[in-house]
């Protein structure tokens, strides 16, 4: 709207509506005139103050999480909190370090898992199938996205431990395995739909010239199409990244919420989210032990917030080179 | 991206051997692709069936509307899917005008300065990040500062502002989209600022806006940490209880409760069930909102 060319007695460029509020030197208090103004400016103050609240609430968090969480560092070192394996706040002793390497032990396992498996179903979506096929199974995969976590994790609990029982021959098969196939069959969906649409972005000149020189679909896809969707296939990873990490519900059922160091894929064990969901609700608030958790809140806040900030830099490189 | 660079075309002219052993890499490719993109969408799709199966057709109204009970068989999920879509409706009430106003400031009115850019970051890092944070910060704010304990109040409010970065970013990406002649046209007929984007934009939007009011409100559905969180596991026990104050468990809360602590003897069957209807209504929400848009986008392509 900037390339209008405003009339001469308007204001300010910007405000093109207010250009018909030049008032004339009789006017009733309420004619038609001065209520659109009035409402037009009761309408831009509305939206101020909305994305001022928006942005009020967001701080509000941001400080709420660091300050309730840095309370923990008055009585416990930071050297336990980060270094200590031991988490027994019966008998103080605050280390976090078994949840924070099992928040990226589960989210490694989740990620090795579903990208191949995404990639692929991105590439059989884009690239593959006919016609008829894509409509169909578009928007069951939008569907995918949208079934809660809880179900997933319901899933896991009551089909997918069983077989790991099955299979691996043990009593007890919750753990590390368990939680990240219930989370790959989670971000799947979402990662593959936001590939799809990266891949499917690729001009077609590219593959015409590639097919062109002779290549076949294989050759066209790994070495062309891939390549140039690089960008997109990214964002998608690391949004599936930041589902899997603040992922609660559904690996709480699957975990086996025991504050232990796994050793094998099949060990009890907990992560951030799942130990904050399972003690929050039975701890004092101005207690270390709600501190501590609510520094491992904290701490997943600052994980998920920098991986966005990678995602703009990396869209921001993307946009330059496309 | 050096597309010339990473086709070599002397590949193409090389007969014999090298190209055969392509050719049969890509049919390998292919049948790989073709393999285990069927596979692995049945699987899921299977998984999901399934769980239907086995709990839709024991529905019941008596189910449906009844109360839970904590010892004896037979016990109902009426108050907390009751809970679950008054605290969906009370979100959305909060979030969705907020949200939608803070988009459209955003994508019409904002300046374009360093502000501005770290207001949108900060929009956008929050959209991702970890339901349970603004659970934490929901027991802080009515548990703690209030007072007032798990209520049905607490998780809405809570659940609001889990939805606004969504919402705001959603809106302001479709407000965006809207081409600048349509506006210019609107302004060039003497419309104001608030009418062009009432009459003019909003309309236009409505499709990217409409889809992501329905993607918040499927997650908002079945979120269940924040909940839990806030409004904690146990409902009131009474139908239509719109009491702001009490205990507002809801659907995906108690099916984790049922699945994880409830003692009645029937615990399975009851998470079964209340599996079937969370999936059922959230397929529900989706296929309501979103058939009119399939045919809506349908008709203008063509």
């Amino acid at each position: 709207m900037m390339e209008m060319n405003p009339p001469a007695n308007s204001p300010a460029p910007n405000e093109l509506g207010s250009s018909l509020g030049k008032a004339p030197e009789k006017r009733r208090r309420f004619d038609r005139k001065a209520r659109l103004r009035w409402s037009n400016r009761m309408f831009r103050i509305l939206c101020i103050g909305s994305a001022a609240f928006v942005c009020l609430v967001l701080f509000c968090i941001l400080v709420l999480m660091l300050r309730t969480g840095v309370l923990t560092f008055a009585d416990v070192s930071l050297k336990e909190f980060f270094f200590s394996t031991n988490w027994d706040p019966e008998n103080e002793h605050y280390g976090a370090l078994t949840f924070i390497l099992g928040t990226f032990a589960l989210t490694g396992l989740t990620m090795l898992m579903a990208i191949p498996l995404s990639v692929i179903i991105a590439v059989f979506l884009a690239e593959m199938t006919p016609k008829w096929l894509r409509r169909l199974l578009r928007p069951v995969l939008d569907l995918l996205v949208g079934i809660p976590s809880v179900v997933y994790g319901y899933l896991g609990l009551t089909v997918l431990i069983p077989w790991l029982r099955d299979l691996s021959g043990r009593d007890l098969a919750d753990g590390l395995l368990a939680a990240s196939i219930v989370l790959t069959i989670m971000v799947l969906p979402t990662i593959s739909r936001i590939s799809d649409d990266a891949i499917s972005a690729v001009p077609n000149k590219y593959r015409d010239a590639a097919y062109a020189l002779g290549t076949n679909r294989f050759q066209t896809i790994t070495r062309v199409v891939l390549p140039a969707a690089r960008g997109g296939i990214m964002y998608a990873v690391i949004l599936g990244m930041t589902r899997a990490i603040g992922e609660t519900m559904a690996v709480v059922m699957v975990i086996g919420n025991t504050a232990q160091l796994p050793t094998s894929l099949f060990t009890p064990t907990a992560v951030l989210t799942s130990n904050i969901v399972m003690q929050i609700s039975s701890v004092e608030f101005d207690s270390i032990w709600n501190h501590g958790l609510y520094m491992m809140g904290f701490i997943l806040l600052a994980i998920s917030i920098l991986m966005i900030v990678a995602v703009r830099m990396l869209q921001k490189r993307g946009g330059r080179h496309l | 991206m050096s597309v010339k660079r990473e086709v070599n075309p002397a590949t193409a002219y090389s007969f014999g051997k090298r190209r055969s052993s392509s050719a049969w890499m890509d049919r390998l490719f292919t049948g790989t692709v073709w393999g285990v993109g069927i596979i692995v969408i049945l699987f899921i799709v299977g998984l999901l069936f399934l769980l239907l199966q086995k709990g839709l057709p024991m529905l019941s109204w008596d189910f449906l509307y009844g109360v839970p009970s904590e010892i004896e068989e037979g016990g109902g999920i009426g108050p907390a899917l009751f809970n679950s879509f008054y605290v969906l409706i009370l979100s959305l009430l909060i979030s969705i005008p907020i949200g939608l106003a803070a988009g459209i400031y955003l994508a019409e009115f904002a300046p374009n300065n360093k502000l501005i850019e770290v207001v949108r970051i900060c929009v956008e890092g929050l959209s991702s990040v970890p339901s349970i944070i603004f659970g934490l910060f929901g027991i802080a704010l009515f548990v703690e500062y209030f007072e007032i304990g798990l209520t049905i109040l607490g998780a809405a409010v809570s659940l609001a502002f889990l939805n606004l970065p969504v919402l705001t970013r959603v809106t302001e990406e479709a407000v965006r989209a809207v081409p600048t002649e349509l506006r210019n046209g609107s302004f060039a007929l003497g419309a104001t600022h608030l009418q062009t984007i009432r009459q003019v934009v909003l309309p236009v939007a409505l499709n990217g806006i409409m889809t992501g009011i329905c993607l918040t409100a499927g997650r908002a559905f079945g979120e269940s940490a924040v909940i839990i969180l806030t409004a904690g596991v146990s409902t009131s026990g009474e139908m239509w209880d719109f009491n702001l104050l009490s205990p507002g468990g809801t659907l995906a809360v108690h099916l984790w409760y049922i699945q994880s602590e409830a003692i009645v003897p029937d615990a399975e069957q009851i998470a079964q069930k209340s599996t079937a209807v969370l999936i059922f209504v959230v397929l529900l929400i989706n296929i309501l909102f979103r058939v009119p848009l399939w045919f809506n986008s349908r008709k203008n392509q063509m």
